[in-house]
């Protein structure tokens, strides 16, 4: 810590700066430095073994006041009130419930109004803010980052280590810049610009890094659009994701049950208005995106990198000149069943899947429904709609976009993470093809032997009208808007 | 955690890039609210097929993973870590790893050793050329040893040293506690606190 005010001078980036304040120890000769954690998310997938080393050690949890969990992962998204048809499920729930009993800690239970996907819960109840760590078992952590928070997906050993110290031994992390500038073309939304960010550097471009969203077209999104493109920047391998706190930042928050009120409020504003990447902030690596030339975006393969614009074609393996790259993807179009030149437009799907703590705010619902509205789904397909959360369902119906949804042939579903993992009862059948607003589209992800083709809402929607991967510009070529 | 110097074991050639952890253990393994038994859900899909490298008797037993790029990306769950753990690897040997897998593993006694993509392609064909060759994984001098060929891998100085004394990342924090207790006297009043829970208000 002797070095500290030396940091203070020289220009830092946003996440030095959210590193440097949360420092309790600085690592000496190698060893990691010691950093503060502010809020510790839990669900009941990767929290059960942490609880029991707990036990085991006889440690405390240190902070119950800066913990919070709900149930997401394993939890039904139909007949909610009714126990658990699963049984391993239900143990796991069971064992959430125990365990937070037992240890003190928040929990909202499957009917619960502030129940859903962890990373719904934080921003809804305003604890996520602007300059925090928070981490969480599980990988899309990154979202909070949306917030200027340094957010961490960890695994079981650190849960029970933030658990008993509020800390983690943390390496400093490289940091990159991307800046997308230009203006979106309508229909196209901030799931493009991370689906063409994941393709341009690849899964493993992001490893060791703090990734940092800048640029007007980042600037000009609203906080749901921010929380998509930081929650799919673990896709690209990156520690974390974060954008600078803004006016559109406090009029989230504020408001909200958990955000600072009065004095408090102004103190937290002054702080936060410190924490954007100061001029002359020397970034580890930059990559720049142009958003006025940018597409609908959208997936061939089985992992978020293997994505192209939905305009383009199925792209050939045999183009690819790296081995091992060229060998991915020859296995990738035998898994999607795809034949390399096939147009992605003319992709016919089973089922769309509209939902996961990528795409299933508020504002994500409201977009899609906007375009299906007067519609009716495609032949053949199916369609989920799935709220981030309790409170997201019902300030949708208050919206009246459950109907929307009902008279357009959709599945109006309750909270949870549901189709975007199989986990839960939402699975894909095998060889079954689904277009999702989801983050993985890996082998299976959404159930064994499924096809996934990762989209933005407004291509979902209009996907699921034309039966085929679209995006509403064809609906306009078709003539119908 | 036990002590870690050297292995030597079964090499099994992994001949994929970008195998993330969904593949490692799908997440219908994940339900189990114990730490063990999960080497029956490794790698569980693919291991439906028969060709496929695991199957094959001639590793039986295999100690060694060497996989190609990207080993360990996506989800968080240290399941995967477990589910190799338990299936008998005591060392992943690969061109890059997940940032989040690499830390589990670390935490667990897994050693997860970068090697260069072309080291990835020489063990691969040395192995495959004598399919159950043993190949010894040096910590102390990080190197990986096959017939006549010695390979150099990298893993953080902090991680090889904890996995060498075998030490237990909570406890070493611990011996830190009057310096979280201290940083914790100055946190700010407005940072946010999950309890009592506040009621919304919009």
């Amino acid at each position: 810590m002797t070095d500290a005010p030396l940091l203070e001078e020289r220009p830092r980036t946003l996440a030095e700066k959210v590193w440097d304040k949360h420092l309790v120890a600085k690592g000496e000769d190698g060893t990691p430095d010691l950093i503060y954690i502010d809020l510790h998310l839990v669900h009941e997938v990767t929290s059960p073994q942490a609880f029991d080393g707990l036990r085991l050690a006889g440690r405390p949890l240190r902070r119950p006041d800066l913990t919070i969990a709900t149930e997401d992962h394993n939890t039904p998204t139909l007949a909610i009130d009714r126990p658990i048809a699963d049984l391993t499920s239900r143990t796991q729930i069971e064992t959430l419930r125990r365990n937070c009993e037992e240890f003190g800690i928040r929990l909202h239970s499957l009917g619960d109004i502030e129940q859903g996907i962890v990373h719904v819960v934080g921003p809804q109840l305003g604890l996520t803010q602007p300059g925090i760590t928070v981490v969480c078992g599980d990988s899309h952590t990154s979202t909070h980052g949306a917030f200027g928070a340094m957010a961490l997906g960890i695994g079981t050993s650190e849960v029970e280590h933030v658990m008993a110290t509020q800390t983690l031994p943390l390496t400093p992390f490289k940091t990159m810049a991307i800046t997308v500038d230009g203006t979106l073309r309508p229909g196209v939304t901030a799931k493009d610009i991370i689906l063409a960010v994941i393709a341009k550097i690849g899964t493993g471009g992001g490893q060791g890094y703090v990734l940092e969203y800048r640029g007007s077209a980042i600037r000009a999104l609203s906080m749901e659009g921010r929380m998509t493109i930081c929650n799919m920047s673990i896709e690209a391998g990156a520690r974390a994701g974060m954008v600078a706190p803004d006016a559109i930042t406090y009029d989230y928050l504020q408001g909200r049950a958990h955000a600072p009120e009065g004095q408090d409020w102004l103190d937290a504003v002054g702080y936060w208005d410190t924490l954007a990447t100061d001029d002359g902030a020397v970034f580890d690596a930059e990559v720049l995106l142009d958003a006025d030339t940018l597409e609908p975006f959208v997936t061939w393969g089985t992992n978020p990198g293997q994505g192209v614009s939905l305009s383009d074609t199925v792209p050939d393996p045999s183009g690819i000149i790296d081995a091992n790259e060229r060998s991915a993807a020859e296995r990738a179009l035998e898994y999607m069943d795809l034949a390399a030149g096939t147009p992605m437009k003319e992709i016919r799907v089973d089922t769309v899947f509209l939902g996961s703590c990528t795409n299933s705010r508020v504002e994500d619902l409201r977009a899609a429904a906007n375009i299906i509205q007067g519609h009716s789904l495609a032949p053949g397909v199916r369609m989920l709609v799935v709220p981030g959360s309790a409170r997201v369902r019902i300030e949708a119906e208050a919206e009246g976009l459950d109907k929307i949804f009902i008279d357009f042939g959709a599945e109006w579903r309750f909270a949870g993470c549901s189709m975007c993992l199989g986990m839960n009862p939402d699975q894909l059948a095998p060889g079954e093809r689904c277009a999702s607003t989801s983050n993985r589209n890996f082998e299976g992800r959404q159930g064994k032997g499924g096809r996934t083709h990762l989209v933005s809402p407004l291509v979902a929607a209009a996907t699921a009208i034309r039966g085929t991967l679209s995006s509403p510009w064809d609906l306009v070529q078709d003539g119908d808007e | 955690m036990e002590k870690f110097t050297t292995v030597t074991g079964i090499a099994l050639p992994l001949r994929r890039s970008n195998v993330d952890t969904d593949q490692i253990i799908p997440a219908v393994y994940l339900k189990r609210v114990t730490k063990t038994g999960f080497e029956d859900a490794l790698f569980a899909r693919w291991r439906a097929d028969p060709d496929f490298v695991l199957n094959n008797p001639a590793y039986e037993g295999a100690r060694v993973l060497v996989a190609g790029a990207d080993f360990g990306t996506g989800s968080s769950r240290e399941h995967a870590v477990w589910a190799l753990r338990d299936y008998g690897f005591d060392v992943v040997l690969s061109p890059r790893f997940g940032d989040i897998f690499r830390g589990n593993s670390g935490k667990q006694g897994l050693l997860a050793g970068q090697i260069s993509e072309a080291d990835a392609q020489r063990l691969w064909d040395i192995i495959e050329a004598c399919p159950g060759v043993e190949l010894t994984v040096d910590l102390v001098s990080r190197t990986a040893r096959v017939g006549g060929l010695t390979v150099p891998f990298e893993i953080d100085d902090y991680t090889r040293w904890r996995l060498l004394e075998g030490l237990d990342d909570i406890g070493l924090t611990l011996r830190d506690e009057a310096r979280i207790a201290e940083f914790e006297s100055h946190r700010e009043p407005w940072r946010p606190r999950t309890l009592p829970a506040r009621q919304v208000r919009l």
